[in-house]
């Protein structure tokens, strides 16, 4: 379907990665936030407390992230479309939530504006250093979609799809964002709604009685969706439970639920792969970067490049879950790939991971950067001249 | 047929024709309460105020955290949310403003809502929040297996207070006073009628209530301070309770096995926080501002 006009901004503007990130949201169909005030993200919300008045919905200020986390949650069960914003501590605060999601299957979309960690860390300046807390912070076995802006451009583009994943698996989808890509001001050309296309939620058509809460099919692992309030008395619970919802804490549930919730992900990682590839198919070093790091990459890369070299760059729109097959594809002819990225060193494991398969020998250079600003070039591009050696 | 296998069918027969069945999701019981607890007696008083109280059923949901009263929700026929630890409130705040024709229940508790959960409680009780707030307090952590709450009275013995709780405990209903609920009222589970009548009261009601039930936890807390099964813990809510209709809320703190002071505490009409929304930016913006969640020009 298309967006609804009411909450599309259409023209062009001169904005930051916040603001037009909300500006997707609203487009995407998003009419009920809950937040806490964090730097760098408050932005977002403020935007978003101006706007919704007069677009029709909500926003409520929390009394922390943990409330935010799980108010957006009741928002979704009550019809809504929503997110959660947040930086650094509060992401951590978001963790138990993040799981509760995943195991209830509440279509939400938890947007990040990274800063320098641990702790309170670097409150105003850019890191990239969450990309596995959101993989792996919440406790047990679970599965993200998560996508990574390097522009403000990109922060409406990708949360509208954001929003649009987070319904069709039923899973939280993280927007990735920096501090220097939310602050960030660029031109930011918003289409007229009825040039964007949204997906609704996957409401069931089964009538109550026949309807079960988290059944699905073999060939379509994410179940139908409703409300409450439309007289299905559905039970939704953070236990182990069955094709009704109920609670059934033994083994063959949870046999039977958790593989499904990787695998709704798991088999579809071929459709989710997004990347953008310059010059990397008959390249020998292959530079991997995401979010802000691709645009410094981008003035590496060129300078290798005048020095003769075949460098490509391959940049991760969607990082999570991460592209191991066209890694694999790419390390059949590539000799090296070098992954600048702003924390000591998190997505190039994911690389490491998928060359132990392949049976050349293949190179892996990590550029790491404790935060606070982006690479230098020159630092990216040293370790360019070192991989084609 | 021997006459107590006769009285035994007899009974059979009647719980059949239970009014309050209808409410339960009967395929999920037996439930996981222990004999003796006062968990069940509330949902039967909460059962029947949702009978008595014309609502309907459909556009009523129930919304729990976690532990033993946290596990109310899967067992009432409506739509129901099993949440994480110390959050229903919050989860119940994005439900009823997303949703704003549902009357939403928060069911649990005492170490739920008020230790874990606390936060969330005096900031939707000062928001005034339009949900509805029932505690059961059983001075304890029953499904961990009987710790300190921040309800237990100084002096009962607790796993994690071995020789005796020296911590002084939360006045509940003063706290929901202090923080600006509507509807503020406490009752044991001796009480079944005055509280079957407070929730369905509650229920009619708008704004952020307030009901804290009495209960006790024979398993745990009982037990451990000899002071017998759930039936005497009953006769003990029978002998030493009060009603103190009106009463200031400062008046009625609860020490271990004292006096108890039940009744209706507080009662006032104060806008919800969509209504001050609406009221606000209706005045702020107005005829561009469409009232949100308001059917009819009715709330």
């Amino acid at each position: 379907m298309k967006a609804d006009p009411k909450g599309v901004l259409t023209g062009v503007h001169f904005m930051d990665g916040d603001h037009a990130a909300c500006e997707g949201a609203l487009a995407a169909g998003c009419r009920f936030v809950a937040g806490y005030p964090i730097t760098p993200s408050t932005e977002i919300v403020e935007r978003f407390a101006a706007r919704i008045p007069k677009v029709g919905g909500v926003f409520i200020q929390m009394e922390d992230e943990l409330a935010a986390s799980i108010a957006i949650q009741g928002g979704v069960w009550g019809g809504q479309k929503v997110m959660s914003v947040t930086s650094g501590p509060g992401l951590s605060l978001m963790m138990e939530h993040l799981g509760y999601a995943a195991m209830t299957e509440t279509p939400s979309v938890w947007v990040d504006v990274q800063r320098g960690g641990p702790s309170t860390g670097l409150p105003t300046l850019p890191a990239q250093a969450d990309m596995m807390q959101i993989k792996w912070g919440s406790h047990g076995d679970y599965e993200i979609i998560a996508l990574s802006p390097n522009s403000p451009q990109e922060c409406f583009d990708l949360m509208i799809k954001a929003f649009n994943l987070s319904e069709e698996y039923r899973c939280p989808v993280f927007l990735m964002m920096d501090e220097v890509v939310g602050h960030m001001t660029e031109r930011v050309n918003i289409p007229s709604a009825d040039q964007i296309d949204v997906t609704e939620r996957k409401w069931t058509k089964k009538k109550p009685g026949e309807y079960k809460a988290f059944a699905t099919t073999p060939e379509d692992l994410v179940p139908e969706m409703v409300k409450a309030g439309d007289g299905y008395r559905i039970h939704v619970t953070g236990l182990t439970h069955d094709e009704r919802g109920y609670p059934a804490m033994d083994v063959p549930n949870q046999a039977k639920l958790i593989p499904r919730l990787l695998n709704k992900i798991r088999n579809n990682v071929h459709k989710l792969v997004d990347v953008r590839m310059d010059g990397c198919e008959d390249a020998d070093v292959i530079v991997m970067s995401f979010g802000i790091t691709s645009r410094v990459a981008t003035a590496a890369i060129d300078a290798a490049r005048a020095k003769g070299l075949k460098v490509g760059h391959l940049r991760l729109i969607i990082c999570w879950p991460f592209p191991v097959a066209l890694i694999q594809q790419l390390a059949r002819t590539a000799k090296a790939f070098v992954v600048p990225e702003l924390n000591m060193g998190q997505m190039v494991l994911e690389v490491r991971k998928a060359l132990a398969d392949v049976d050349r020998k293949v190179k892996v250079i990590s550029v790491p950067h404790p935060g606070g600003t982006v690479h230098d070039p020159e630092t990216i591009l040293e370790q360019i001249l070192e991989a084609a050696r | 047929m021997s006459e107590s296998l006769d009285l035994h069918l007899a009974s059979v027969e009647t719980s059949l024709d239970n009014p309050v069945l209808p409410f339960l999701r009967q395929d999920r019981i037996p439930h996981i309460w222990c004999p003796g607890c006062g968990i069940g007696t509330s949902v039967n008083c909460f059962c029947r105020a949702l009978s008595d109280s014309g609502l309907d059923l459909d556009k009523v949901a129930i919304v729990s955290g976690i532990g033993c009263t946290g596990r109310t929700a899967g067992y009432l026929n409506l739509d129901s949310f099993h949440t994480t630890h110390g959050r229903a409130i919050p989860f119940a705040t994005g439900l009823k403003l997303s949703n704003p024709e549902l009357n939403v229940v928060v069911y649990s508790g005492d170490g739920d809502l008020f230790a874990i959960g606390g936060n969330h409680f005096f900031h939707a009780a000062r928001r005034n929040m339009d949900i509805l707030v029932i505690c059961v307090n059983n001075f304890t952590y029953g499904m961990t297996g009987g710790q300190v709450a921040p309800t237990t009275p100084v002096g009962p013995t607790q796993t994690t207070m071995p020789y005796g709780n020296f911590e002084n405990p939360f006045n509940l209903p003063f706290i929901a006073d202090a923080c600006g609920a509507t509807y503020v009222s406490r009752w044991t589970i001796y009480h079944v009628r005055q509280l079957a009548k407070a929730m369905k009261e509650a229920l009619g009601k708008k704004g952020f209530r307030f009901i804290e039930v009495m209960s006790p936890c024979p398993t745990l807390y009982s037990r451990r301070n000899r002071l017998g099964d759930g039936v005497d813990q009953v006769k003990y809510y029978k002998e030493k309770s009060v009603i103190k209709n009106g009463v200031d809320t400062k008046e009625v703190g609860l020490g271990y096995q004292g006096e108890i002071v039940v009744g209706k505490f507080v009662d006032r009409e104060r806008p919800t926080w969509l209504e001050s929304m609406n009221a606000h930016y209706s005045h702020h913006f107005g005829d561009a501002f469409q009232p949100y969640g308001v059917k009819n020009g009715q709330d």
